[in-house]
């Protein structure tokens, strides 16, 4: 994109950015210009190079070549403080809070000195009337949701008057009602005149929000162009490269038999900010999809290690997998029930970073065929991984290279394949196709629809609602350790599932059901 | 101005076979610059400490002999420390396997008790070791203490209680008062391998745990099990392993084997208990294990190497009054060095500097 060079120039220019580490180039000549009160969008996939460039612009890390332009005039941003002394703020993904703090003194420790805690309190007040965030400065964070948390983060970046403001994902752990909250706030701050960069893979947010939008591949610009001047699949086609097809269900699943069955599942929270879990009751039935929706942080991983086998119930009979019980069954004896799980963490928890993909299939195939009374089948582990990457289509630098070598997409192809190659009678997996490019998460969808289609018990505990309207034929909703009734997946409404998020209609419950 | 270690894109395998050398090269550089501030001739002590143990019959013997509880403590060592768990202890189950085998080489003294004792007080070292590495794993994994900590501290309990067995109890009645006991029986002494010779039966035993490791350890689901538990420990759990059972089993293995040490120094090289039965082996172990790389072989070979410093160090002290200390302030320097080279070999070195213009 060419500067303009009649007005005045933009808030911000990037011109040739690169970035090397090692053989990978992760940004390659990028350019890219945002004017005052632009909303622009950065779109990609994951690894498209998009963290690389803001963390660039905010000082975080340094580029290889290149040149960063402020209002017109060259700047070297050597650190996030160099960065916020001209005036950029910056959201990040995961949150920088401390949990026993306030919400007032989080924002103070964040500043400089001359921030004392009662001016942070008051000019809190002046921010959350003028942008409708609403925050209370003596709360304790650790009370708060995920989306009062990111209020602080947002707060923190304006009371510093930023001039451009970086949002790094920032609707992956909102709810529909509060991300529609944050896009009005947006609004009105590129109203008074702040840029704003907004880094997303989610199109349709994008089009509500931005005027201008530029998509990276593999480092590279791919275009910079009006996201609502084109159509979502046009966008998806250049982001990935390629068209993305849609998940095929094939025949309707006809359910038949239990595979699992929970009943009056409660677990006493494992840790000071964990979740605990409060009489939870799901059925999962042979050839069905059962998905789990809810916002980060309520009770997923808890009910995930409930289920698994990797936390034991109370009672034996509050869990059943293919008809047997098995609450107090470790993970082992639930595997040789057919049972098969893929947590939410692929590095260090569903896959040892450091060892080779063979020696990864011994995790989950411990009492099965890669060993024989103790002694590991070295031939046929690596037979095995071979196996899983020819049918997952899994991308390996080389044959049978480390586990972390691999790409996030690509690890998580390799995981689930290891799971779902064993043909087990229940699949439960949790975030099956969390940071992982579109191409990736296509394939892993369309296996779990095809693993439910054979027969099979799939049961998909996920944050994007997008993916369960897609692939699950029942779904429920879990609130702070609650889950909601299992209903058929047209019943739902995203509307309704929103509600069951914030809790909504669980408090009008309570009134008769307490 | 700041340093930061950047992981290498790809690392030559030629430079990992290359990294010990070098290590070993830059060790004995600095040692040598050291000798060199003492006032002594650094190519005399490379003499003294290198080419005469390695040239002369005896001291090679002597060799093995030292090697050889090195070996196995340190191969015991490598189970605890391939599972992430840190046994600092092994000095003291050394010495209560050593307490206990002698037990029964002092209770069947001057008895024509057959030839069953010998092989009793090697299982009851092991099994006094492996009893005395289980307190740590045990507070461990029942309340959650610092195995680092109880297991150090335990040493000293140990060291104490042989200290008041041999000046007290098992005192010799007819040793003058020395603090020591009784000389083993023929029927609980270690035999020697071959006549006139001081290597006994223990290094045989070293090389056998040797084997079994190498085997257990790359070929046993029980080792994957320990790489796993040390190298992702969540990973370990979703695949079945229990934490606490492989505490347990990694400290009863190496108090095991460093019991195992214990008894058969007691009873093949020393003859008898005495206040001393170790110059630091147990801890020297330590160092003797993380220059193996925790790999079984690799620390054979560290185990001679380490035990070479030990005679370099003695002959060094008669013939060039250098201290003996020198002995371990070098072998802090040869694992400082081989571990500042495995570093270096996976990352690179960047000097960033701040301020400037960049």
């Amino acid at each position: 994109m060419k500067a303009d060079v009649s007005s005045s120039p933009p808030l911000v220019a990037l011109r040739g950015i690169s970035k090397r580490y090692g053989d990978l180039l992760a940004n390659d000549h990028i350019d890219l210009a945002i004017d005052r009160g632009e909303v622009h969008a950065l779109l990609g996939e994951n690894g498209a190079g998009k963290s690389t460039l803001v963390k660039i612009l905010y000082g975080v890390i340094e580029p290889s070549a290149g040149e960063i332009f402020w209002e017109g005039q060259p700047v070297t941003i050597g650190s996030p403080v160099e960065a916020r002394a001209l005036g950029i703020g910056m959201v990040f993904q995961h949150f920088s809070l401390f949990d026993e703090l306030t919400v007032a003194e989080n924002i103070a420790v964040s500043l400089s000195d001359d921030w004392t805690l009662s001016r942070v309190r008051n000019r809190l007040g002046d921010i959350s009337r003028a942008y409708g965030l609403a925050l209370e400065p003596d709360r304790a964070v650790w009370t708060l949701s995920a989306g009062e948390r990111q209020r602080i983060e947002i707060v923190r970046c304006l009371l510093q008057n930023p001039r451009l403001l970086i949002l790094d994902e920032p609707t992956s752990v909102l709810t529909p009602q509060e991300a529609e909250h944050l896009f009005t706030t947006l609004d009105k701050l590129a109203a008074d005149g702040c840029s704003i960069l907004y880094i997303s893979h989610k199109l349709e947010e994008v089009r509500r929000l931005c005027r201008q939008a530029t998509i990276l591949r593999g480092g590279r610009v791919i275009g910079t162009l009006d996201p609502r001047a084109k159509s979502a699949r046009e966008i998806a086609a250049m982001m990935v490269g390629t068209e993305i097809g849609e998940v095929r269900s094939g025949t309707p699943h006809e359910p038949k038999g239990s595979m699992l069955e929970v009943r009056d599942l409660s677990l006493s929270a494992p840790g000071l900010h964990g979740q605990s879990l409060e009489a939870i009751s799901l059925l999962a039935q042979a050839g069905e999809v059962v998905g789990i929706a809810g916002v980060a942080g309520n009770g997923q991983s808890e009910l995930f290690a409930a289920l698994s086998g990797e936390r034991l119930a109370a009672a034996a009979e509050t869990i059943r997998i293919a008809g047997q019980v098995c609450g107090t069954s470790n993970i082992d004896s639930r595997r040789r029930l057919g049972a098969a799980f893929v947590p939410e963490e692929r590095l260090g928890h569903a896959a040892a970073p450091t060892h080779r993909l063979s020696e990864n299939t011994l995790i989950s195939h411990a009492a099965a065929e890669v060993s024989h009374s103790g002694f590991i089948l070295l031939n046929a582990a690596k037979r095995l991984a071979q196996s899983i990457v020819k049918s997952f289509d899994v991308r390996t630098p080389e044959p049978d290279p480390q586990a972390r070598k691999l790409s996030g997409g690509n690890l998580q192809k390799f995981v689930i394949g290891r799971e779902i190659i064993r043909r087990p009678k229940l699949l439960v997996v949790d975030q099956p196709t969390w940071g992982v490019d579109a191409g990736a998460a296509r394939l892993i969808r369309q296996a779990l629809v095809d693993l439910a289609g054979e027969g099979s018990a799939v049961v998909v505990i996920s944050q994007d609602l997008d993916e369960l309207f897609e692939i699950a034929d029942k779904m429920a909703v879990i609130h702070q350790g609650r889950l909601s009734p299992l209903r058929g997946i047209t019943e739902w409404t995203k509307e309704a599932v929103g509600l069951e998020m914030l809790g909504e209609s669980q408090l009008h419950g309570a009134s008769h059901a307490v | 101005m700041r340093f930061e270690l950047t992981p290498r894109a790809s690392v030559a395998p030629f430079m990992r076979t290359l990294a010990p050398i070098l290590a070993f090269i830059t060790a004995f550089l600095i040692a040598g610059f050291v000798i060199w501030l003492l006032g002594r001739s650094p190519l005399a002590a490379f003499q003294v400490y290198v080419v005469q143990p390695l040239s002369d019959p005896w001291a090679l013997q002597e060799l093995l002999v030292k090697a050889t509880p090195l070996a196995l403590i340190a191969i015991g060592l490598s189970y605890c420390f391939r599972a992430n768990l840190w046994n600092i202890g092994a000095e003291g189950q050394y010495v209560v396997g050593a307490i206990l085998g002698s037990w029964l080489a002092l209770r069947t003294h001057g008895t024509d008790a057959g030839i069953w004792v010998l092989p009793a007080m090697l299982l009851l070292g092991i099994i006094g070791g492996a009893l005395y590495g289980l307190i740590p794993a045990f507070l461990k994994t029942r309340f959650g203490v610092n195995e680092i900590l109880t297991s150090l501290m335990l040493v000293y309990v140990a060291q104490l209680l042989l200290d008041y067995l041999v000046r007290g109890p098992w005192r010799d009645p007819k040793g003058f008062n020395f603090p020591q006991s009784v000389t083993f029986d023929p029927a609980a002494t270690l035999p020697t391998l071959g006549e006139a010779s001081r290597v006994h039966y223990g290094t045989v035993f070293a090389v056998l745990a040797v084997i079994v490791t190498a085997v257990v350890v790359g070929r046993t689901l029980f080792g994957y099990r320990l790489r796993l538990t040390g190298d992702a420990p969540r990973a370990a759990r979703f695949a079945g392993f229990s934490s606490k059972n492989t505490t347990l089993a990694v400290f009863a293995i190496s108090g095991g084997l460093a019991g195992l040490a214990g008894i058969s120094e007691v009873a093949g090289q020393i003859g008898q208990l005495q206040p001393s039965i170790s110059p630091g082996y147990g801890f020297t172990a330590i160092t003797v294990a993380f220059l193996g790389r925790l790999n079984p072989f690799g620390i054979l070979v560290a185990a001679l190497v380490v035990a070479l410093t030990f005679i370099g160090g003695e002959s060094a002290q008669i013939l060039l009054k250098l201290p003996l200390d020198l002995t371990q302030a070098f072998q802090g320097i040869l694992l400082l060095c081989v571990l500042s080279a495995d570093a270096l070999v996976s990352y690179r070195v960047r000097i960033i500097r701040r301020g400037g213009g960049k």
